[in-house]
Parts: structure tokens; C-alpha cells; sequence
């Protein structure tokens, strides 16, 4: 049956060379017949110190992806499917940028993620090499969306917007209750983040009523909070804004509430783990009554809560990583939806006119100027018995404020 | 800041942390001061056994009380068949290669333990993690409180064991004199097994009281074992006393250098005192002049 055919090298590379070309000319009809998936990358800090964080975005990714997927695929490119592209950045800025690269060499029409702020500085840069459009999913610092890159859109708010919206919320709170609370205590992790926003609440808390009695720095890792906490006992602040990761969250918030110091408030800007449904499943107790100014999800959106259900089925915590990476993505379909294929320009010009409102979170619909979504804002929120309600903004707020916090 | 609110509770806080400190620091010297190696391994090592207690209460639902029973001989035999097996046929005999090998292994057993558990970092929650006693003066954690009497009652039986059994006997036989003792017919091999055994035992235990109310994940071990070096050096190289009052003494002087300079500059005081005593004392409060 098999009769060898001799083809020598020559021949054998002109037929192929023809072939090619062949291929390359009549790609367009065979996509638009078979609908050829477009692929996707998924970046995140999967391993390393952010491993929590980077998983959980992921997750919301691929949830994302795959109800594209069920749903259809890209209508414009005749169902395409999604192809998600994973890649870790080892939660090093190095390791994103070096993931950026080989998802160009894989082709990818666009890239979500990167989750901590200098990773992604660094990966949109390298995208932004090869015109390749970002959409970041979390990274706060300002300068993200500040350097001009055409290429780099960030879906939630920044540092700057958060901090604003925070101390509004907070004197609106404290307006509420006859300005109960007068003083304030700032305990903040001493490296960027946690720094950044301790100098920025010290310059503008005196000029919206609160005395900063100490502000107290510690490094992460930090093994035991009874000193910091003393201190806390000693001056007997209103409130306490604590500004660190994960890890150190929960353990102050567990040592005040074993010291049994009960300030009036404690209010988070960013707060590691203030909204986290880990900690305050894991913690109720110590969880209870903080409030915090985070990303959150719109509650009022029946889409959010069949994610949420979703999420919560799998066995995994409904964390903001999780929401935000999965607006993010259908925002990058609907973008390519509209661009029509996967080129690259042609997607970078679909975002910056888009007007996407698909998404769970409490934005409205998409706008993007110097690739910042202008509608984007923080939620504030509050732990109540065993779950986090939304306590401000007042039009979908679920709860009222509990402030000051009773005594236990 | 003088005030007795904040200063009693800081000291008591200090002499609670401290005494897990010198349990750390306890194992490390019995191996110093007989192999007279610098056991690198010490922190992966101690961050193994978290994770064993981690998952013993995760997957078995035992306490950490509980587990520290089973997991304190599981680690002595770990231990004695690390050295008797790994990193004494490794050495060859030399002091230097030692260092390497321990290097080698906490190179490995750490990143065994990020491929096994990724960077997580995990905590349990016991019912009794935020009991407190109160004295007055001071709330003091129960974990902790028991902590404190828990190493108070190893480090006895350690000193009984070192002072009064024959195997306590050949381990200070072999730390002053190695070649005396092996004439005596002292299997010097096993004596050096049995004290790194000794030495990792101390860790299970160690690890067990950590976890109520401490975290863990692959690094949380050698946040513990650089002041823990530091107590070997203060205490005197094996000094079971030494690295007692060693413990106790840096983790008041953590305490109170964390409450007046900040969280940030805390362990200042630490390294401090170990320069102050490589230079004036280095042999150490307790340790033997030679």
C-alpha cells in the first residue's frame, strides 16, 4: 500500500515553500469557515509570595474564558473560540515580563492580568513593544496608566482615586455619627504600598478633622503584633487604619481583638484581607466590624452573584482578584468582538472606544481616557455577622455602617 | 512610653516569645556543640515540621498538643537518618563540607515544600488561639503561656537526659574529646545521629507550639533560626542553660527594642548584642572557656 516516493531536498522545499504561501493566502476563507480560536493571555503571579492572589485571578479568568466559550465564542469571527494562554510571573516584575514574551511568540491578540502593581508596570511595558494591548486587572499604582503607553488600559481604579474616595467615605461615616471618632492611628507595612498610603493619609487626614496620633511601620514578614498593639492600648485612638498584605492583616486584627483593644473603628484602605471571605470565614470574630475601601463587585447585578455562586461551588473563596479578572476578560471579548478579528490595533482602537457594561463590577459602562476606565471606583464595605455587606456607596449599599463598632 | 501598661506587658510578651526562641536555639546548640557544625538546615527543617503539625490538624483534626507527641519521634528519627545516612557520608569527615551538605539540604527541603504546598501561607484556628489569661496587668496568650511551660519542661528533661543517661554521657563525651571517646568505644557515628536527632526532635516540639498561633509556609522557619543563631552565640556553644536563658533574655530585648525604635528596626537590639558578645564574651554567657 505505502509506496516510498523519493522527493529530494530541493523539490521537497519549493513544494513546501508553496505550500505555505498557498496557506497564507487562503487562511482568511478558512477562518472565517472554521472559526479559528483566537488565544488569550492569562498572566498572574501564580507562584511566589503572591501565589494566593495570582491563583485566584486566574481562576476568574478562565471562568470567564470558559463561558465565552459555552456561550458561543466570538460572534464576529463566526464562534471562535477562546484559547487561554496561561503564564506565571513568579511574582516577580522579571518573570512577567519574560512570560509577556513568549506569549508574543505564541501569537496571543492581548494579555489580562499581572495583579501586583510593579509586575504590572513591567509586563505592559514589554507588551507595549509589540503594540500588544494590557488590560490590567489589579495593579493600583498610578504610573501604570500614567506613562503614555497606547497599548496599557487598567479596568479598576488607582491609588489616587482609592485614597480620595476612602477619606470621603470615611468623613461621611464619621459626619453620620456626630463626628465621634477624632483621632487615628495608622499601622502600615514599610515598603511601597503600605508607605505610599501612610504619607498620603498623614498629609490629608488633619485637614478633614482626625488627629494622627502615631504612625506605626512594620516590615513583611512581621511574626507578632503585641508591641504595635500595646501601643495601639497606650494612646487610645477613634480609629485604627491598618494598611498591609494578607498575612499581617489578620494577624493584628487577631491580636487587637486578643489584647481586647476595641477602638471605635477600623478602617481599611486596601486592606490585605478587611473584605476578604477567607478571613472572615476563617477569623469571624477577630473579622467582625472592620470596614475597608477595596475593589468590589456590584451587588445589585444578578450576573455577579451567579459568579459568585459559581466560584463558591468550586470550593474557592469569591475574592476580588477573582470578579475583576473575569470583567476584565469579557471586556477584552467584547473588544475583540468588535475589532472583528485579532489584530491587534484594530483591538487597542476597540477598547479606547469601548463601552462595555457586561461587567460585575459597580462601574457603569466602560470609558477609557490615557487608558484609565474613568468610571472605575472603590467600594466601601464592612464585615456584619458572617458575611461582607457594602455599606457605602449609598445606591447599592446593602447595609448601614456600624460605627462606632459596639463593645464586645 | 515609660509607662508600666505598656512596658510589663511588653517584657512578659518577650519572655513568652522567647522561650520558643530558645527551643529553636536548643537544638541548634546541641548540634553545635557536638558536631560542632552549623546546622543550615535547621530552619527548613523547622519549617517541615510546621507543616507536619499544619497538616496533622488539617487532615487528621489532631491538636497541635496532640501531634507533637507523634511528631517529635517521627523528627528524632528523620533527624538521626539525616545524619546518619545524608550528611555524615556526605562530609567525608570535613567540618566544611558539613556547612554544605546542611546548605544543600535546606536548599532542598524548602523548595520541596514550595512545589508540595506552593507559597500559601497557611493557619489553623483552634478554639482556644485567642484565650488569654489576664493578670491584671497583662492579657497573655494561652498558646503561648503554655508555650512557655512546655519549653521550660523539655529543656529539664534535655538537661536530665545530657546530665544523667549514658547516652547524655557519650554526646558530652564526644563534644569535648571525639577521639578520646571513640577509644572508649563510643560509636561516635551514632552518638552524632542520636544529637541531630535530638536537635531535630526539638524543632517538632517547637513547631507544634508555634502553630496555634503562628503561620506557616515555606519560609516561616528562618525567621526563627537567624535569632536563633544568634542565642547559640550568646548562650554559649552547646549550653543547654545557655540557650535558655538566652532565648528568654533576646526575646525581651526584641520586645522592647520593637516597642521604642518600631516594628521595622526591632531586631537591631538582637544583632547588636551579638557583636557585643562575639566581642567582649565569645564564649559566650554560659559556655564552656577553652
Amino acid at each position: 500500500m505505502n509506496r516510498l516516493v523519493r522527493v529530494s531536498r530541493r523539490r521537497f522545499l519549493q513544494t513546501s515553500a508553496l505550500g505555505a504561501v498557498a496557506a497564507t493566502i487562503g487562511a482568511p476563507s478558512v477562518l472565517r469557515a472554521q472559526g479559528a480560536p483566537v488565544k488569550l493571555g492569562v498572566l498572574h503571579p501564580v507562584s511566589g509570595a503572591l501565589s494566593y492572589s495570582g491563583q485566584q485571578g486566574r481562576l476568574g479568568a478562565v471562568l470567564a474564558i470558559e463561558e465565552i466559550n459555552a456561550g458561543g465564542g466570538i460572534k464576529a469571527l463566526r464562534g471562535a473560540r477562546i484559547e487561554a494562554v496561561l503564564g506565571d510571573a513568579q511574582s516577580t516584575p522579571e518573570g512577567g515580563s519574560a512570560e509577556v514574551e513568549k506569549m508574543n511568540s505564541a501569537g496571543v491578540a492581548a494579555i489580562v492580568g499581572g495583579y501586583g502593581s510593579s509586575i504590572c508596570l513591567a509586563a505592559s511595558q514589554t507588551a507595549a513593544r509589540y503594540d500588544l494591548p494590557y488590560m490590567v486587572d489589579v495593579g493600583v499604582v498610578d504610573a501604570i496608566v500614567n506613562r503614555g503607553l497606547k497599548n496599557t488600559f487598567r479596568f479598576g481604579p488607582g491609588f489616587g482615586v482609592i485614597a480620595k474616595t476612602a477619606l470621603d467615605n470615611l468623613v461621611t461615616i464619621n459626619e453620620q455619627v456626630g463626628k465621634t471618632a477624632k483621632t487615628v492611628m495608622i499601622v502600615h507595612e514599610d515598603s511601597a504600598f503600605g508607605s505610599g498610603l501612610a504619607k498620603l493619609l498623614n498629609t490629608q487626614l488633619p485637614d478633614r478633622g482626625f488627629q494622627v496620633l502615631e504612625t506605626i511601620p512594620h516590615p513583611t514578614p512581621t511574626r507578632d503584633f503585641n508591641n504595635v498593639v500595646l501601643k495601639i492600648r497606650a494612646q487610645n485612638p477613634d480609629l485604627v487604619i491598618p494598611a498591609n498584605y494578607y498575612n499581617e492583616y489578620v494577624l493584628l486584627a487577631r491580636t487587637m481583638q486578643q489584647q481586647r483593644v476595641r477602638p471605635k473603628g477600623i478602617y481599611s484602605v486596601l486592606g490585605g484581607a478587611a473584605s476578604s471571605y477567607k478571613f472572615v470565614k476563617e477569623f469571624p470574630e477577630a473579622a467582625q466590624y472592620i470596614m475597608d475601601c477595596n475593589h468590589w463587585f456590584d451587588p445589585r447585578n444578578p450576573k455577579s452573584a451567579a459568579l459568585k455562586k459559581k466560584v463558591e461551588d468550586k470550593g474557592e473563596f469569591y475574592t476580588y482578584e477573582v470578579f475583576m479578572n473575569y470583567s476584565c476578560v469579557l471586556l477584552i471579548a467584547d473588544a475583540i468582538e468588535r475589532a472583528a478579528g485579532a489584530d491587534r490595533p484594530k483591538i487597542i482602537a476597540a477598547l479606547e472606544g469601548s463601552t462595555f457594561a457586561g461587567h460585575v463590577m459597580p462601574y457603569g459602562p466602560t470609558k477609557f481616557v490615557n487608558g484609565q476606565n474613568q468610571g472605575a471606583a472603590p467600594v466601601n464595605t464592612q464585615v456584619i455577622g458572617n458575611d461582607i455587606q457594602v455599606i457605602f456607596p449609598a445606591a447599592f449599599a446593602s447595609a448601614k455602617a456600624v460605627f462606632p463598632m459596639p463593645r464586645a | 512610653m515609660l509607662s508600666p501598661i505598656i512596658l510589663v506587658p511588653a517584657i512578659l510578651n518577650g519572655l513568652l516569645t522567647g522561650a520558643v526562641y530558645a527551643l529553636v536555639a536548643l537544638g541548634l546548640t546541641l548540634i553545635y556543640g557536638v558536631l560542632h557544625i552549623i546546622n543550615f538546615a535547621h530552619g527548613a527543617l523547622l519549617t517541615a515540621a510546621m507543616f507536619g503539625a499544619f497538616f496533622a490538624h488539617r487532615l487528621l483534626g489532631l491538636d497541635p498538643y496532640v501531634a507533637a507527641l507523634l511528631l517529635t519521634p517521627a523528627f528524632f528519627v528523620l533527624g538521626y537518618a539525616l545524619q546518619r545516612f545524608i550528611i555524615g557520608p556526605a562530609s567525608g569527615g570535613e567540618d566544611r563540607n558539613i556547612l554544605l551538605v546542611t546548605l544543600g539540604l535546606a536548599v532542598v527541603i524548602e523548595n520541596a515544600l514550595l512545589y508540595a504546598f506552593r507559597a500559601d501561607t497557611r493557619t489553623i484556628n483552634l478554639p482556644y488561639a485567642f484565650d488569654v489569661v489576664d493578670l491584671g496587668i497583662a492579657f497573655l496568650a494561652v498558646p503561648r503561656v503554655i508555650a512557655f511551660g512546655a519549653v521550660i519542661v523539655v529543656a529539664l528533661v534535655l538537661w536530665l537526659i545530657m546530665q544523667w543517661t549514658d547516652t547524655g554521657k557519650a554526646i558530652r563525651a564526644v563534644a569535648k574529646e571525639k577521639v578520646g571517646a571513640e577509644l572508649c568505644g563510643i560509636d561516635v557515628a551514632h552518638v552524632y545521629a542520636v544529637t541531630f536527632g535530638l536537635g531535630t526532635a526539638c524543632l517538632a516540639i517547637a513547631a507544634c507550639l508555634l502553630i496555634p498561633t503562628y503561620y506557616v509556609n515555606p519560609h516561616a522557619g528562618n525567621a526563627f533560626v537567624l535569632i536563633a543563631f544568634t542565642i547559640v552565640v550568646l548562650g554559649g556553644m552547646g549550653s543547654v542553660t545557655g540557650a535558655l536563658i538566652g532565648g528568654l533574655f533576646i526575646g525581651v530585648v526584641e520586645s522592647l527594642s520593637g516597642l521604642y525604635l518600631g516594628e521595622s528596626l526591632g531586631q537591631i537590639g538582637i544583632f547588636l548584642i551579638f557583636i557585643l558578645v562575639l566581642l567582649f564574651r565569645p564564649s559566650g554567657l554560659f559556655g564552656a572557656r577553652t
